[in-house]
């Protein structure tokens, strides 16, 4: 940019577009296929007839009848009405890091020989993309320090349910599962490091921060027992703080025989500065899709790359990436294996990104992506932390943030009434996407999660500050203009709050939200 | 049609703190504040909360008493109240708290919002019990219930919200008083009067938010199933009081006293509602295990309403045996802090001091620190 500029005449799109199926007219074709040729159907004869009963529709599906043209421009105008990470100033996705995403490597994967490939295919005829795996492994070892890993899982979640899975293996192929029964982690890493053990069937255990807002580790000591299965810990933790004594949490928990996950899904603050290794872990996950520059994806088109140690690879989901020192083959020949986490072998595309960008960087270049995000992040703290009913969590413990920082509104509120979804339903009318609140509990009051990674300039990081500056002081002298906001964009506010608390308002789709909300029951008994 | 809110201020309450009488309870008490230089403390705060109505004045009617109890807060802010009930100005008393809130019952208000302490919220509850939704204002000495918001702005925009339907979800929430009397001999007595029913949006009351999470009757229940999915044959279980605790019984079909301790053994009822010494009797020679929960908005486990488990129950059911639930939203309340014990027993409390795990869910718990 050159220059910091609040975007004060900022307007967006606002289409007020219905859903599709609301614009649907009976009889309008998007596409009417030709008519087999006769002789075709001479040969296939009653294709439909041919399927089991079972499986035979009795009416045609429930689906919005629009025209091409109409199809297209409804989404065009979605499209407007949307703030993505790629046109504005996304420093807003605090946990999530919203680094710059090359295009060339976008280039990369639509390339036909690439693109054309199928997961069905003969492993000799994908060579090439094993070969990326293969090489793109060693990289992540290196970076882990750790012996083994699987791109398998389709995001940061995922890899950490894989966690689970192999820490479940692992107690059960000692016959201890019935005893291991205990999972510990902290309330600041992130919410999968509960939920996912759970999932796999353990019963977790909490520890809550001390008062300079790290994991307590007395609480640890308390926690520990022969039932402890493992600990699934983030570090540096969702409010930026890195805990000095994990080695020693690693340490505690292997005195009692449990197995310790590092939670990396946002490894920016320390790629090439600290390893999982060195700090005594047995396991660790990345977000492939998000620290190496790939874009976001909701555990579809995502990847997270889950590593381990030697002693816990034979339990690894199949098939793993092997070289025989000729051909690059998948191994499914592991008996140990606790299955599968998902179908093939990943997401290629994604790995393939991942591998284009961390070749382009190098080892310094890595090394380079943590010192600017801790850098910037630092910057930003300092700028923010001087606007007007602005704070951070744990504020003053004397401890340097690493890659982002929860702030909190709490002030701004008290003294003006204006919370954290006001400024962030002010903040989108100056173009700059709504931002990460926190994860769940919202033990930090009003809060914000900001995390202005490497891609960010400093005119970014002063936009950014001055922008908050501008609501705070809105919020001073004229509050009602940021509880009324947003003006300018297409996001609206909520009318009915309190709905998002009643599972009976819920409706995740066109089918739940007409049964539920526009009571068309009979017309819907009669196409399901 | 325009909502009712009742708005009743309790214009002694508050006085005694500032000049260390530890509650302002009963007129001697009020005449010593007074000559020690006490100043009105509600009367502000509740202006505090008013502010944050401001915005939907349109929309509502205020029903309050007259003067100080109301009338003057709500017409310095330029709003026009409608004035019920009759007082002796400056010589208020707890009577005039009760009727007043009697008559609001009565009228229909949609919500009571009232400035005071838990003197005050009590003279409500034993007005009006649950039949109101009702909100405190904190302007009180003594805020051990759980009725009010974190500050006078907190409830009055929790009220704002609740008055034009965007909080719909309400909650009990306890009602707790100390004996004043013996607070300034240097003994704390506090007892569990009962519940009122308060707006509930986790972000006003507790400074939280967690929507996307179980509700809070999904997770008393969790609570529940888990609690009687690991009770064995060989315990007495001595069940606290409390809505946490409340659903354990429930779904055990057993008979509940909400405001005190019930004995269950083999998950068949033992005793409802047992002092200290029944209790002595009931575990003599028998393994017992204890489960409590906090009461009142400061966090205490043990000291404030459940004084039947005493130093010498605690010391034989022994302090392993002690077994704590809780909601994630109650125990994040106080985030920061200890658990609370106070039995009355420096002794007892050191010993009781230390880490518990924290059951707040199915197979779910934190590590929580409990301090004396």
């Amino acid at each position: 940019m050159g220059i910091v500029k609040i975007r004060s005449d900022f307007q967006q799109a606002r289409w007020n577009e219905p859903i599709i199926y609301e614009m649907s007219t009976p009889g309008v074709r998007g596409i009417i296929p030709p008519e087999p040729e006769t002789a075709i159907k001479a040969i296939a004869g009653d294709v439909v007839g041919k399927l089991p009963e079972i499986i035979r529709r009795k009416t045609a599906p429930y689906l919005p009848e629009v025209s091409q043209k109409h199809v297209l421009a409804h989404w065009l105008r979605l499209s407007q009405e949307t703030m993505g990470s790629n046109i504005g100033n996304d420093i807003s996705e605090g946990t999530c890091t919203m680094k710059y995403n090359p295009r060339v490597n976008e280039a990369l994967v639509a390339e036909p020989n690439f693109a054309e490939l199928h997961p069905f295919q003969d492993e000799d005829t994908v060579q090439g993309i094993l070969e990326i795996y293969y090489k793109f492994e060693q990289f992540i070892k290196e970076i882990s320090g750790l012996d083994k890993v699987t791109f398998q899982p389709g995001g940061g979640n995922h890899a950490v349910y894989t966690a689970a899975s192999v820490v479940r293996a692992y107690w059960e192929a000692k016959g201890e599962l019935d005893k291991r029964t205990e999972v510990i982690t902290t309330i600041f890493s992130h919410p999968c490091d509960a939920a996912t053990p759970a999932t796999a069937g353990f019963k977790i255990i909490t520890i809550y921060p001390d008062e300079k807002g790290i994991p307590d580790i007395e609480a640890l000591k308390a926690a520990v027992s022969e039932r402890t299965a493992a600990i699934f810990m983030t570090n540096p933790e969702d409010i930026g703080i890195y805990n000095p004594k994990v080695d020693e949490f690693v340490k505690i928990v292997h005195d009692v025989g449990g197995l310790c996950f590092y939670d990396q899904a946002n490894a920016n603050a320390f790629l090439g500065v600290a390893r999982a290794k060195e700090a005594g872990f047995d396991m660790c996950h990345f977000n492939v899709h998000k620290t190496f520059g790939a874009p976001h994806g909701c555990s579809g088109p995502a990847t997270g790359a889950f590593c381990c140690t030697e002693e816990l690879a034979k339990y690894l989901p199949v098939p793993t990436v092997e070289f025989d020192g000729n051909k690059y083959y998948l191994d499914y020949n592991r008996p140990e294996s606790f299955g599968k986490v998902r179908d093939f072998y990943g997401v290629a595309g994604v790995v393939l990104k991942a591998y284009a960008w961390t070749m382009n960087l190098g080892a310094e270049g890595l090394r380079a992506c943590a010192d600017i995000s801790v850098i910037n992040n630092n910057y930003m703290e300092k700028k923010v932390l001087a606007i007007p009913g602005i704070t951070s969590a744990f504020q003053g413990n004397g401890i340097t943030r690493q890659e982002q920082i929860r702030y909190s509104f709490e002030k701004l509120h008290a003294d003006t009434g204006v919370g954290t979804d006001d400024v962030n339903a002010r903040i989108v009318d100056y173009g700059i996407p709504s931002y990460w609140t926190s994860h769940h509990p919202w033990v930090i009051p009003e809060p914000m999660t900001l995390e202005p990674c490497e891609t960010y300039s400093k005119d970014d990081i002063d936009e950014y500050a001055a922008v908050l500056a501008q609501i705070s002081k809105e919020a001073y002298e004229n509050p009602e203009i940021v509880k009324t906001a947003p003006h300018r964009s297409s996001s609206h506010r909520r009318n009915d709050e309190a709905s998002l608390d009643d599972p009976e308002k819920w409706a995740v789709t066109w089918r739940a939200y007409v049964k539920k909300h526009l009571s068309k029951k009979k017309e819907m008994d009669s196409v399901s | 049609m325009k909502k009712k809110l009742g708005l009743i201020v309790n214009p002694v309450a508050g006085m005694g703190g500032r000049v260390g009488l530890k509650g302002s309870d009963g007129p001697e008490i009020l005449m010593k504040a007074i000559e020690l230089g006490a100043k009105p403390q509600s009367p502000k705060r509740a202006i505090q909360a008013l502010q944050r109505l401001l915005d939907i004045k349109d929309q509502i009617d205020i029903i309050t008493y007259p003067d100080d109890m109301g009338e003057n807060e709500v017409r310095e802010l330029g709003m026009s109240p409608v004035v019920i009930g009759s007082i002796v100005k400056g010589m208020t008393t707890p009577e005039d708290t009760q009727i007043a809130a009697m008559q609001m019952k009565e009228i229909g208000v949609d919500l009571i919002l009232f400035a005071g302490g838990d003197g005050t919220a009590r003279n409500i509850y034993n007005a009006i019990g649950d039949q109101v939704i009702v909100l405190g204002i904190p302007a009180g000495v003594k805020i051990h219930s759980a009725v009010y918001g974190q500050n006078p702005k907190s409830s009055g925009e929790l009220a704002a919200l609740f008055l034009q339907d965007k909080v719909k979800e309400v909650q009990e929430a306890e009602v707790m008083d100390i004996d004043e009397e013996a607070f300034r001999a240097g003994r704390v007595s506090a007892k569990l009067y009962g519940y009122l029913k308060v707006p509930y949006e986790k972000r006003y009351v507790q400074n939280l938010k967690s929507g996307g999470v179980a509700g809070e009757k999904a997770t008393l229940e969790q609570i529940a199933n888990y609690i009687i999915d690991n009770m064995d044959d060989e315990h007495y279980y001595i069940i606290g009081p409390g809505t946490t605790t409340r659903p354990i019984m429930e779904k055990l079909g057993l008979k509940n006293t909400l405001l005190g301790v019930d004995v269950v053994y083999r998950k068949k009822l033992v005793a409802n509602d047992v002092n200290e010494q029944s209790l002595l009797k009931i575990i003599e020679g028998q393994k017992a295990k204890i489960i409590v929960t906090t009461i009142g908005g400061q966090g205490y486990i043990f000291g404030r309403g459940n004084q039947q488990l005493s130093p010498e129950v605690l010391t034989k059911v022994g302090k392993e045996n002690i077994i704590i639930v809780s909601t994630r939203d109650k125990l994040n309340t106080n985030f920061g802090s200890p658990l609370l014990v106070d039995t009355g027993d420096e002794e007892i409390n050191e010993w009781l001091s230390g880490y518990y795990r924290v059951i707040v869910g199915y197979e779910d718990s934190i590590m929580h620190r409990v301090s004396s």
